[in-house]
């Protein structure tokens, strides 16, 4: 088996997650207010559109939100994974680190979409 | 002490790693302990059950053992506290090696304080004047919190980390390491910071606290593997570790 | 193991902190599954206005309405319970702990409750 990450690398991804995890805490509060007060008298294309379409703002907060995301969930991921399977070691690394890559991707894609 | 009538039926684990819970009838005794109950099994009843005990007051810390799926000091348990129905389940620790019957090998258990750097490490200039600690402060406070540990390792059973992560240090152990770190004399703080950080340290708790539920001495492991995840946190963003 | 054994097992971890811990990390489990299906969802606002509108109105059933309700709150949880593991580690030690656990979670159901509400009316 592949040799465990060092200390230090366990820590700072400690830390990366717990950091990510404060912005969220802002983050998904903003989303849960948009959230209950969006499905009001249901949800329409048009309406969602109307709110992101050119709107910086709300562009650079997904834009983070999405960033924080790709860094809180692929390391909680990790360490469930550790913990409940045999899986460990560089393979489960390599795919948590694409995981994250795959999430900032698509979720800047959607991003980029709701905005243009 | 006279006999409160009446039976207890103590299902005993019986073997080793395998092996089965065997009931066994104790009479019922006014301030019974769990252990008064084990005693009577092994003096009038099965000769052959192994245990382990010495002070009998909550001291020494050598006679935990899983009381109806708790761990618990079985000398100061009360009968009467944890029976269900008028019976007992008593197992060896849990996340321990089982030895025979409800004796486990501590041997992993210790070996982890050592692993966490768990011991004092003094400079190696001599001491030419004393280090005035003022019982104040926090950093004294901090390891007053935490410096009462008998290692009986009821903690140790009862963390579900341990259980997922057989490398992970465990609560007694990084108690032990917060307690000196907050020791201002000691002079081996990098080499303590990098045993405890990571996964198979501090970090891999997950604040189930199961270990401050169970203490018998209340303590607080969560809080003191808290303060190890600040500090060694910072070590590591500073390059220390 | 004999199923006796389990419940002897589970017995140990039947306290509020041990629930707390589960529930955290089942919620983020399942939020961390769903986010790739909720950006493909999202996505489909590239390919027009009508593709969103087309996967909005199958998503206006009754039944998915409920489980989105279902993730709203798992997201609430997530949010109220990681505050309380980052209060945990960050902040000095309070015995407020079973409070905060219970907290958590009458505020994740007073938002599945108030999103079930304005989505119904």
């Amino acid at each position: 088996m592949a040799r465990p990450l060092a200390p230090r690398i366990e820590t700072l991804l400690w830390t990366a997650q717990r950091a990510s995890a404060a912005a969220l805490g802002l983050c998904v509060a903003v989303h849960l207010v948009t959230i209950v007060l969006a499905v009001r008298g249901g949800l329409s294309a048009a309406e969602i559109l109307a709110r992101t379409r050119g709107g910086i703002t709300w562009l650079l907060f997904y834009g983070l939100f999405v960033v924080a995301v790709a860094i809180h969930a692929p390391i909680g991921l990790r360490s469930i994974l550790r913990e409940t399977t045999a899986w460990r070691g560089r393979s489960l690394d390599l795919a948590c680190g694409l995981f994250a890559l795959a999430l900032v991707v698509f979720g800047w894609r959607a991003v980029g979409g709701l905005f243009r | 002490m006279p006999a409160d009538g009446g039976t207890l039926e103590v299902r005993v684990w019986r073997g080793g790693a395998e092996g089965r819970y065997v009931p066994y009838a104790v009479p019922r005794r006014q301030s019974q302990t769990v252990l008064d109950a084990v005693s009577y099994i092994q003096r009038h009843l099965d000769a052959s059950l192994s245990y382990r005990f010495a002070c009998r007051v909550g001291m020494c810390g050598s006679c935990a053992m899983t009381v109806n799926g708790k761990p618990r000091w079985t000398c100061r348990t009360h009968v009467a506290k944890v029976a269900r129905g008028g019976a007992l389940t008593v197992g060896p620790l849990r996340n321990l090696p089982v030895i025979k019957d409800l004796a486990c090998d501590m041997a992993p258990f210790f070996d982890k304080w050592a692993k966490a750097e768990g011991r004092f490490r003094p400079p190696t200039e001599p001491a030419r004047d004393f280090v005035p600690v003022r019982p104040a402060s926090p950093a004294r406070q901090a390891a007053d919190a935490g410096i009462e540990c008998i290692g009986c390792a009821v903690c140790y059973a009862a963390c579900d980390v341990v259980a997922a992560n057989p490398d992970y240090l465990g609560p007694a152990a990084l108690n032990r390491a917060w307690t000196l770190v907050n020791d201002v004399r000691d002079a081996g703080q990098r080499e303590r910071l990098a045993a405890v950080a990571g996964d198979a340290g501090c970090h891999a708790c997950h604040s189930q606290q199961g270990c401050r539920e169970y203490c018998p001495k209340h303590l607080n492991p969560t809080a003191a593997i808290a303060g190890l995840k600040r500090v060694t946190a910072r070590a590591a963003l500073k390059g220390e570790i | 193991m004999k199923a006796g054994h389990i419940a002897l097992a589970w017995r140990g971890r039947s306290h509020a902190n041990y629930l707390a811990f589960l529930v955290h990390r089942l919620s983020g489990l399942a939020l961390a599954l769903f986010l790739p299906l909720h950006f493909w969802a999202l996505g489909r606002a590239i390919e027009g206005e009508a593709a969103l509108d087309g996967f909005l109105r199958w998503a206006d059933r009754p039944l998915v309405k409920f489980a989105e309700a279902g993730l709203v709150v798992l997201l609430a949880i997530h949010l109220a319970g990681g505050l309380r593991v980052l209060a945990i580690e960050f902040l000095p030690w309070r015995n407020w702990q079973k409070t905060a656990v219970a907290a958590s979670a009458g505020f994740a159901l007073a938002v599945g409750v108030l999103f079930l509400l304005n989505a119904a009316g």
